[in-house]
């Protein structure tokens, strides 16, 4: 069965997380693929470490900046390296993904925000040993 | 019988039903076994739920770390114990060897001894400079009284740090297990798949080494 054949398919099947649909033809092709995902990494991680010593920009956006390029480059390794794309064969894993994400996203946030708020409420340790 | 045919032969089942719909549904043991997804896709997908609950666990750490990131308890902070062109090293080998990891995926798939023995040599080698860099680092920390007993953001930090170095050193020993497996066994479907999951656990682990780099290093050093 042709490459063709499998885009023309309306069930079109699913792929497997870091598979990409080539058949030991284009195996240059792949290869790219990667050596693009490369490339991007290298120059965000370049850019990371760059800005996380300047003082060229206004401080307190440093950490901000560091985040932003940080999901950046993770969002390179998962496109380029393990493959995870938009396409219709990837739903499932996308899926999965998102849901992560999602309790990864509560988990740091609700973590963070609780401790913040208890620390901001706790009285000052030198008060508490002297009521003892 | 390739993935890709055996995935498509659903949609091929689900035509020859749509043709008999009048009569009974019968399927034949090739149509029964072409119904199902492809094992590759199987066991894909399920290594991948893996990984993700894996991330899940990283990001609890994560979360720990941040909480506890200011209690240095009169000890030395991240900015004093952080050698920036240390981890610059680290990064470097472990994105490199995420690279070859894909280099090797694409060998094992074109079954093509020569690719696949070479990149995957080279990611072990640049792995286990990762591994030997941290571990000198941790050494050192130690040495210098900055163990993980130290203080609360010590005791978050090697365990964050030591649990990513735990999980790359057990992706070095599955590197090891796959390119003995394929040099005893062969390029079979089980061990491809495994080859995989292997590749899919190497590409994530470098996923999980940008946030520690990040948070950790960049931020601790600029603090």
């Amino acid at each position: 069965m042709s490459h063709s054949d499998l885009e023309n398919d309306s069930h079109y099947a699913d792929i497997a997380p870091g598979d990409n649909r080539f058949d030991g033809h284009d195996a240059a092709e792949a290869a790219g693929s990667y050596l693009v995902g490369l490339a991007l990494a290298m120059l965000l991680t370049t850019v990371s470490f760059f800005i996380s010593g300047t003082t060229l920009v206004w401080g307190p956006s440093i950490p901000v900046a560091l985040v932003v390029l940080a999901i950046a480059q993770m969002g390179v390794h998962l496109v380029f390296f393990l493959n995870i794309t938009t396409g219709p064969d990837n739903v499932n894993n996308v899926l999965a993904l998102a849901f992560g994400v999602l309790i990864v996203l509560l988990l740091l946030t609700g973590s963070l925000w609780i401790m913040a708020n208890l620390n901001h409420n706790m009285m000052p340790m030198n008060q508490m040993m002297q009521m003892q | 019988m390739s993935t890709f045919e055996a995935a498509a032969g659903r949609g091929n089942l689900d035509r020859v039903e749509h043709d008999q719909e009048s009569r009974h549904y019968r399927r034949t043991p090739e149509q029964a076994a072409a119904a199902l997804l492809s094992k590759r896709i199987i066991a894909g997908y399920g290594f991948w739920i893996f990984l993700i609950s894996d991330i899940i666990m990283f990001s609890a750490f994560f979360a720990t770390y941040a909480v506890l990131v200011g209690a240095t308890a009169g000890g030395p902070s991240g900015r004093e114990l952080f050698n920036l062109h240390n981890v610059a090293i680290e990064t470097a080998f472990l994105l490199l060897s995420s690279f070859t990891c894909g280099l090797a995926s694409i060998g094992a798939r074109m079954q093509r001894g020569s690719w696949f023995y070479g990149a995957m040599a080279a990611t072990f080698i640049l792995g286990a400079a990762f591994l030997s860099i941290e571990v000198h680092e941790f050494v050192g920390m130690v040495a210098q009284g900055a163990g993980p007993t130290r203080s609360a953001f010590l005791s978050a930090f090697f365990t964050l740090v030591g649990c990513h170095g735990l999980h790359v050193t057990a992706g070095l020993l599955w590197l090891l297990t796959m390119m003995a497996q394929v040099f005893a066994k062969g390029y079979r479907a089980d061990v491809l798949r495994r080859i995989l999951c292997f590749s899919l656990f190497w590409h994530t682990l470098d996923i999980i080494w940008v946030a520690l780099f990040t948070v950790v290093y960049l931020m601790g050093a600029a603090q």
